[in-house]
């Protein structure tokens, strides 16, 4: 992975010195509680319900072990034992003290981490697949240049205040694993009719209060260009977005009003001006960077271990594992292994200081050193041998991080909800937990396959509900907690935004009214088709004519 | 106590007396709230307010001095300004929601202005940015840009870079203690105003 260089060290301890001179300022009056949020913000740190929340960058989320034993280190000391990984591939420590912030940053700073641009109106941590460099279908490793972005996008001078944030994701393979399309800027890599990497830009997706899927602005990009190109998104986007109403502040919503052609128009124009000049990207640069991604230095194994397809035939409860959260690797005789972070009953994607310990020291022993966190909020351990999953499996397991849920109903992605955060209308994680309990069924997850259900606590949709084949959000009622659900959502190439099947329901119903979805699925699924690919062919009608027929019975005024 | 900082010939910055004596209209009767200038009209409305031609033919403009001088107050009384903005006595404000093309308009040479400056209302309007920008490298204009308003020193090593230098620090806060921000970073990441992205700066291999 990107190891810093004394340039990068640098900027991030002036980074430290100059946030602890603002937070010394806040403290001392000396900056208003106005003045203070966008400087805090754009250093990851939000107020919340019960106590500052910290948001640490993961950039495209590659973490080394040291690094995590820093973050192990650090929820120890400054916060109450635990982290939880964001569904933008961050770590969240939910108990900091404002006080305490700087001194956190430092420590960050001495294993070359930040929480730098993770929050706030500017371009914010971008974001890929978690099996980039290895995955099977992959054409293009984007991380290089999703570190060459990285560095630009930090602390630039002209995007440091924009009408609201704005996040890109990067993805060069076949099965679009980072959400492009649901992002203000997506960069799509792959290779050209002359072999040559190029990039297909997206523009204008979002979700939030308004989901909205990106335009395709231009289908052949040169790598080269990718910094001017984006500037001049950006540009056109900073002077004519909206800065008078916040919900209409996102570039979506500029893109829309323009349409695509008109947008695109302006931008092409502005390229004009820059397109060549100095931010295009050389070829020594890009071999600067793209030296600390080439691959692991792999051993040459069989295809095949013995071992462990003696232990798959042995051991049912392995073998389950391996089917839910073993990937194929491009390598032969090596796998990528998902270590759950989803344990039934327990907050989606929150990991202890102990656990971290663990992967740690799983990553030493058996993954090179490194791992990766993933926008579905569990950890990946990139390179393990097929001759060490047995073993990586007992350990994981020991930690209780082997829940072999990965894909399927539980393995849900869930915002902090109205437990942490104070935006929410409605409670998250409980609504999580309660399906999870009402799912613990191993046999059960697995005869329904693979489905995505995504639950957010309100309609910024930091769980990303709108693109969970089932969403869930949460609602204010006269004051009381609801939940609208919706179905048909699907994330990767062909995206598409959930549909809502009707009036809301009220908490301790929601795991029947799931166990519902689920019962129409059973009843008219073809064989072995997924659970969205019924939705798409059915459309919402059954679904919604089952949940509410039996509750409309039920109901007696 | 002069809360102007100037970078001088050198780049390194100094607070100066202030030469410029800024025009203001007086308040509007009652408020109006006009459609966004510029080119995206038909959707947005930003809440703006523009000068009615009540203030505009009201404003006081000092018979003597360096004046800098609104334009949209230019715009309408640029008769009477012609013997001083030749005697390079007329500097122009350009208010954030404002377009860089209106005031080519109006000088088609921006170097004969010896200073332009950029009004920001609020300081988390980063408009400010791309016109300092805009400004120095398409439209080429060399001589002082300055930024004005709600100046504070958190923004100032970014107006520095997007082509700003000089920078009137908001009245009540201290532009003494806000010089230090100018050098936050020593060797930032990108290409800015006057700047290339740090790999053709310096050898990083
Ligand atoms: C607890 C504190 C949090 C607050 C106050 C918060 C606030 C917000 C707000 C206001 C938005 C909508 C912005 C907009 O659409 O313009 C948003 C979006 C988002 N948040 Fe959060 N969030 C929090 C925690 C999280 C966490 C823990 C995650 C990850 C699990 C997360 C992931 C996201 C994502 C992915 C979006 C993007 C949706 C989009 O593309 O529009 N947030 N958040
Ligand atoms: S979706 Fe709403 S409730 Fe959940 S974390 Fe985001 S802002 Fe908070």
């Amino acid at each position: 992975m990107y190891k810093y260089d004394p340039i990068d060290q640098q900027i991030v301890n002036e980074r430290v010195a100059q946030y602890r001179d603002q937070v010394r300022r806040y403290i001392t009056g000396e900056l208003s509680e106005d003045e203070f949020r966008p400087l805090r913000l754009q250093n990851g740190l939000y107020i919340q319900r019960h106590a500052p929340m910290l948001r640490i960058a993961v950039p495209y989320g590659l973490l080394a072990s040291r690094q995590l034993r820093k973050l192990a280190e650090i929820t120890k000391k400054y916060d109450r034992g635990y982290g939880h990984f964001s569904t933008r591939q961050n770590m969240q420590l939910n108990w900091p003290k404002l006080e305490d912030t700087p001194d956190i940053l430092a420590e960050l700073a001495t294993v070359q981490m930040h929480s730098i641009q993770t929050s706030g109106n500017c371009i914010r941590n971008i974001t890929t697949d978690q099996f980039a460099g290895i995955a099977p279908d992959e054409i293009i490793d984007p991380r290089a240049i999703a570190e060459i972005m990285r560095q630009w996008s930090t602390f630039h001078p002209e995007f440091a205040l924009l009408p609201r944030k704005f996040k890109i994701a990067v993805s060069g393979t076949e099965k679009d694993r980072a959400i492009v399309q649901a992002h203000d800027i997506g960069l799509e890599f792959y290779k050209d009719d002359q072999g040559q990497m190029a990039i297909k830009v997206w523009v204008g997706g979002g979700l939030g209060r308004t989901p909205i899927l990106g335009s395709v602005i231009r289908e052949h990009l040169e790598w080269q260009h990718v910094l001017s190109y984006c500037e001049a998104i950006i540009r056109v986007y900073n002077i004519h977005g909206r800065r008078d109403n916040i919900f209409k502040a996102r570039i979506k919503i500029l893109v829309k009003a323009l349409g695509i052609e008109e947008f695109k128009r302006q931008v092409e124009e502005e390229w004009a001006h820059t397109k060549n000049g100095p931010l295009t990207i050389t070829q020594t640069e890009l071999d600067r960077v793209a030296q600390y991604f080439e691959p692991m230095p792999y051993e040459t194994l069989p295809a095949h271990d013995a071992s462990f397809d003696a232990a798959v035939a042995s051991n049912p409860a392995f073998a389950a594992w391996v089917k839910r959260c073993v990937h194929g690797h491009r390598v032969p005789g090596y796998r990528a292994v998902t270590l759950s972070l989803k344990p039934h009953g327990k907050a989606p994607g929150d990991i202890t200081s102990e656990q971290m310990h663990v992967v740690a020291d799983l990553a030493d022993a058996y993954s090179f050193g490194e791992l990766r966190s993933s926008h579905e909020q569990n950890v990946i351990l990139a390179d393990v041998k097929l001759s060490d999953l047995y073993a990586v499996w007992e350990k994981a397991r020991a930690a209780g991080l082997a829940t072999p849920n990965i894909g399927l109903l539980t393995d849900i992605i869930c915002c902090p909800g109205g437990d942490f955060c104070s935006l929410a209308n409605a409670k998250s994680i409980p609504i999580a937990e309660a399906i999870q309990i009402q799912f613990d069924d191993l046999d059960y997850l697995y005869e329904i396959g693979e489905i995505e259900l995504n639950i957010s606590g309100c309609m910024n949709a930091c769980g990303h509900h709108h693109v969970g084949h089932i969403g869930i959000l949460g609602v204010d009622k006269d004051g009381s907690e609801w939940y609208q659900v919706t179905i048909g959502g699907k994330q990767g190439k062909d995206a598409s935004i959930g549909t809502v099947i009707g009036p809301s329901f009220s908490a301790e119903e929601m795991p029947s009214v799931v166990q519902k979805l689920i019962e129409v699925f059973i009843r008219e699924r073809y064989a072995d088709e997924r659970f969205i690919d019924t939705v798409r062919r059915l459309g919402v009608a059954p679904f919604k004519a089952h949940v509410y027929a039996e509750q409309k019975q039920g109901a007696v005024a | 106590m002069s809360n102007l900082i100037r970078l001088n010939a050198d780049g390194v910055a100094e607070i100066v007396e202030d030469q410029w004596l800024r025009v203001i209209p007086p308040a509007a009767a009652e408020e109006t709230v006009r459609k966004q200038a510029g080119k995206v009209v038909m959707f947005k409305l930003t809440g703006e307010t523009a000068y009615t031609p009540e203030q505009i033919a009201n404003t006081v403009i000092p018979a003597t001095g360096n004046i800098l001088v609104p334009l949209p107050v230019w715009q309408v009384r640029k008769d009477e300004l012609q013997a001083r903005l030749a005697a390079g006595e007329v500097g122009i404000i350009l208010a954030t929601h404002e377009s860089v093309e209106a005031l080519q308009a109006e000088f088609p040479d921006l170097n004969a202005l010896p200073l332009i400056a950029v009004f920001v209302e609020r300081f988390a309007d980063g408009r400010i940015f791309t016109l300092g920008n805009w400004l120095r490298t398409r439209f080429g204009y060399k001589n002082e840009l300055r930024a004005i308003g709600d100046v504070l020193r958190d923004q100032l090593f970014f107006h520095k870079r997007s082509g700003f230098n000089s920078f009137l620090v908001r009245a009540d806060r201290s532009a003494q203690e806000a010089i230090a921000s100018l050098n936050d970073f020593s060797q930032p990441y990108q290409g800015a105003v006057n700047d290339v992205p740090v790999w053709r700066r310096v050898n990083r291999t």
